[in-house]
């Protein structure tokens, strides 16, 4: 949370990037503490490792600095505290933390639980889940990579214009 | 003592909802674009811990299948918030690539100077 | 120049251990954590960082940017591919029990396949983002 509150608070853009990594490795520390550790092990090897990157690149290309605000924060600020506090006194409908008996528990993960080493001989629940049981969930998520690698190699060709030509460049952004 | 327990036993769900306020916040308030960007993902690791959370099993072990244990967390939330976070670094990098572009157009990447500069044409 | 040499050094040594790894992930995602977008990432990862210290042309000699391009849509066939397989013999789509003689080895082997394209798709994709950001500076 100490993290969090120094990437809203920090205004120089390397600094932000840095802490964000931070963030994404405590947020794996954190998952790996509720007993995810597939979704631990993505987290760190995306947040702390890719993200990190592209955003350093993307800084790179810009080099920018956060300015400081012209109009007063307080209204968003308000808005986003009075979504909190209704968020929160809405969490406490949902069930203590770490009952067995909850309705998520109970309806298909038994199923799944029981049945995952006699369909596929698979010990690690979450890969015989994620690639069979909900494969096709699976196939939409690799087309959506696809699609993303597309979409920036899109906008990204080429070599774009000379670092040193501000404002608006002539035609299109830069030859294939 | 009703409501201590009650706060006990949800504070992981406030703790998660702090951060989804702040990633809030920065998404609405802050006007540089790699600012809001960030802001999207503290959001979005927020919504993971959220769907997360409720899957833990207070003593059951991760949901790898082995003879020693019965009891094992919840594995459906893993696999939902698995693909979220393969889609999440997708739309990371589409929007880096987008704020690129915006950069090498207008030569700056705060809002409020893009407006007044689409006001200006 | 003597920073750059630790690094470099240093570096020489990771990337061999760093691509087992993410071969180990791969194929241990049935047995233990792991699977293919975690290989996938591993794998950019060392890619991505012989890239960073040894500089972009160097990277681009050892993995050309039109291999990268070629491996982006060669993961979602392979995995789309193993589906229609199923239709093909007869079962529903991403059916993988036809793929053995008994179903349970079937079901093991199209996983297996399934992580395979996953693995292709991610790491080119997430080094193809890299290639796209760097040369853009240039």
């Amino acid at each position: 949370m100490i993290v969090t509150l120094a990437i809203v608070r920090q205004r120089n853009l390397f600094g932000v990037v840095v802490l964000a990594g931070v963030y994404s490795f405590l947020m794996a520390s954190v998952l790996m503490v509720y007993d995810a550790v597939d979704v631990a092990m993505t987290e760190a090897a995306v947040g702390a490792g890719v993200s990190t990157v592209l955003l350093l690149a993307a800084l790179h290309l810009t080099k920018a600095r956060e300015y400081p605000q012209a109009r007063p924060a307080a209204i968003p600020l308000l808005v986003a505290l009075g979504v909190g506090a209704a968020l929160i006194w809405a969490t406490y409908d949902l069930p203590a933390f770490g009952l067995a008996e909850t309705p998520i528990n109970q309806h298909v993960v038994p199923y799944y639980i029981e049945n995952a080493r006699k369909d596929m001989l698979v010990g690690n629940l979450v890969a015989a889940i994620l690639a069979d049981y909900r494969g096709f969930d699976t196939l939409g998520e690799v087309t959506v990579v696809f699609t993303a690698g597309i979409g920036v190699l899109l906008l990204l060709k080429g070599r774009g214009p000379r670092s040193t030509s501000r404002g608006i460049p002539p035609g299109d952004g830069g030859t294939a | 003592m009703e409501g201590l327990k009650n706060f006990f036993d949800h504070y992981n769900y406030v703790a998660t909802i702090v951060l989804m306020v702040a990633g809030l916040y920065i998404v609405i308030a802050r006007g540089n674009m790699i600012k809001k960007l960030v802001g999207l993902m503290l959001f979005q690791t927020s919504v993971y811990l959220l769907y997360i959370a409720p899957g833990k099993i207070v003593g059951g072990t991760p949901p790898v299948l082995d003879p020693n244990f019965t009891v094992y967390s919840n594995p459906l939330p893993h696999v939902l918030i698995l693909t979220a976070i393969v889609v999440g670094v997708a739309t990371i990098a589409l929007g880096l690539a987008i704020v690129t572009r915006i950069h090498e157009a207008y030569g700056t990447i705060e809002e409020d100077e893009i407006f007044a500069r689409e006001e200006q044409e | 120049m003597k920073h750059d040499l630790i690094l470099r050094i240093g570096v020489r040594l990771m990337i061999p251990f760093m691509l087992l790894f993410a071969l180990y992930v791969q194929l241990h995602g049935d047995y233990g954590p792991g699977g293919g977008f975690q290989a996938g990432v591993i794998t950019a990862g060392a890619v991505i960082i012989y890239a960073l210290i040894y500089g972009i042309e160097e990277a681009q000699r050892v993995v050309p940017r039109r291999l990268v391009e070629f491996l982006v849509p060669l993961g979602v066939l392979i995995y789309a591919g193993t589906g229609v397989v199923g239709l093909l013999y007869g079962q529903n789509f991403l059916d993988y029990s036809v793929l053995s003689a008994d179903a349970p080895h079937g079901r093991e082997r199209g996983i297996l396949f399934v992580e395979a394209g996953v693995l292709v798709t991610v790491s080119s994709t997430m080094v193809a983002l890299f290639y796209a950001f760097s040369e853009r500076g240039r």
